[in-house]
């Protein structure tokens, strides 16, 4: 698709070009066969997602990977692992755990039991972070955490709990950050080349399927944390996902977003209020 | 300066004039890496107060440190300066920096989006992906502009801005503080005009005219 000579291949930009007519009739073909609802996911990163899958699924054309996809369903779970995007760490950005401690937990302490949902909690990096901080603020017994996404996979290994050994070094740099309060490799135990986590964290946490593009609200939480989820997102599926959240909310309850996100765009943006504006806690106003 | 800058100093800009050639300029794409900094201070306080394109910066920063070029810039530019913002319309004659952590695109809509994908070239953000996602959006509107930097990002990026019918120009390898990064560009897109950092500054304030 480069076209080194740089010679005559201008496009109209304001047209749709055949990849891109082609990518909507991948994901249009994706949603009718596997109801995973893509259409709303933003074009540019989407799209490179989709080549990267056509590079390595060795197909010339999107066409020609949306054949594939249709009539064989192990190639759509190939393709799944690049729709989704499973690039996360554990404490990423430690001052947003550092924000839930000081400014979140205080509010969380008052409740006799918590639900908590990790929405799009990939390979679980996010999920096993949270459990560790609830854990060191004695809230980890009372809780219930949902950990839900869209990628089985995905879910799998987080279920499995083994990170990276690699990793860890990084990890523990930002759990410190983060206000840790103990030695990170308190909660792991390195084997097999990589880092098992503690059984004890996840035996509250219910992992389970869930799209935020199709299904609907299935608890009453009190604090949501989804980061770095909805940047993939278009704004009508935004105001969608910040819908469910608003209703799935108990009052006053808490959202996390990832620390370039922003709700400003929303039409839900004055439905949360924010509680540490940086680090992109907010709180839901109103019913 | 160097012999390089000395030799294009002589052209004038009526030269560059012509080589823009009438083209009208729709947005204009600013990349660099290593020694970029001191560039782009060098290079936009020429951009003209009234500037009708958006232009966006981006550099290789470390992953873990907040941007404050935004900042910096704001103080000392005749235009807005800002980091761009996930979903945010883009606005005319505005100054936008891509922030650390996250790769930055431009969509179809001209609004800005944020991603998480792998590092590019050990980059993120990268070059290559806000250049290519720009192309594609401005297509032959779109100025292409590559520093110097001591990495290959950037290349794939001019290439496609060339590729949509953009205008491209790279910094003269003579000149860069680390010539890697333009000498990969030049090789891999056949750039319309390589200049020195002087050079290329006496091509903003013709901006506005063009627009």
């Amino acid at each position: 698709m480069d076209a080194d000579d740089g010679a005559d291949l201008t496009q109209v930009n304001k047209q749709p070009n055949d990849i891109d007519i082609e990518l909507r009739m991948l994901v249009e073909a994706v949603y009718l066969k596997y109801n995973y609802d893509f259409r709303d996911y933003t074009g540019a990163s989407q799209k490179r997602r989709v080549l990267a899958a056509m590079r390595v699924m060795e197909c010339d054309t999107v066409s020609g990977l949306q054949a594939r996809v249709m009539h064989d369903p192990a190639a759509f779970a190939q393709l799944l692992q690049f729709l989704t995007i499973p690039v996360t760490e554990m404490f990423r950005d430690p001052e947003y755990y550092l924000a839930l401690r000081r400014q979140v937990v205080p509010f969380l302490q008052t409740y006799p039991s918590l639900k908590i949902w990790v929405a799009g909690c990939s390979t679980g990096e996010e999920v096993y972070s949270m459990a560790i901080l609830l854990h060191e603020e004695g809230l980890l017994e009372r809780s219930l955490i949902y950990a839900t996404d869209i990628n089985p996979e995905s879910l799998e290994a987080a279920r499995r709990g083994v990170m990276p050994l690699d990793r860890m070094r990084a990890y523990t740099e930002n759990y410190q950050k983060a206000g840790g309060k103990r030695a990170f490799s308190d909660y792991y135990t390195a084997a097999y080349g990589g880092a098992l986590f503690d059984r004890g964290l996840v035996e509250n946490v219910t992992f389970a399927d869930h799209s935020l593009a199709t299904d609907s609200v299935f608890a009453e939480t009190h604090f949501i944390s989804c980061r770095n989820v909805m940047i993939y997102f278009n704004r009508r599926l935004q105001d969608r996902v910040l819908g469910l959240f608003h209703e799935s909310l108990v009052h006053r309850g808490f959202l996390g977003l990832g620390s370039k996100e922003s709700i400003d765009f929303s039409s839900y943006a004055h439905r949360f209020e924010p509680l540490a504006r940086r680090e992109r806690v907010f709180r839901k106003v109103g019913p | 300066m160097s012999a390089g800058a000395a030799r294009s100093a002589s052209a004038d800009d009526g030269v560059l004039r012509a080589a823009l050639d009438g083209r009208r300029v729709d947005a204009v794409v600013i990349g660099g890496s290593a020694g970029s900094v001191d560039a782009l201070i060098q290079l936009l306080p020429a951009l003209p107060e009234g500037l009708k394109p958006p232009v966006f910066c981006i550099l290789h920063l470390p992953q873990d440190r907040d941007s404050r070029l935004a900042e910096l810039f704001d103080e000392r530019l005749p235009v807005p300066v800002r980091e761009a913002v996930d979903k945010e319309a883009i606005a005319a004659g505005t100054v936008y920096f891509a922030g650390s952590g996250y790769h930055l695109s431009v969509e179809r809509d001209f609004t800005f989006s944020l991603s998480c994908e792998p590092p590019v070239h050990y980059a993120r953000p990268a070059i290559d992906l806000l250049m290519e996602s720009s192309a594609e959006a401005y297509g032959d509107g779109l100025l292409g502009i590559l520093l110097t930097g001591a990495n290959h990002d950037g290349a794939d990026g001019m290439a496609r801005i060339r590729a949509c019918g953009g205008f491209t120009v790279v910094q003269d390898p003579m000149d860069a503080q680390v010539a890697t990064m333009p000498l990969e560009a030049i090789r891999r897109c056949n750039p319309h005009l390589v200049l020195p950092l002087a050079r290329i500054r006496a091509l903003l304030p013709l901006l506005e005219t063009l627009s």
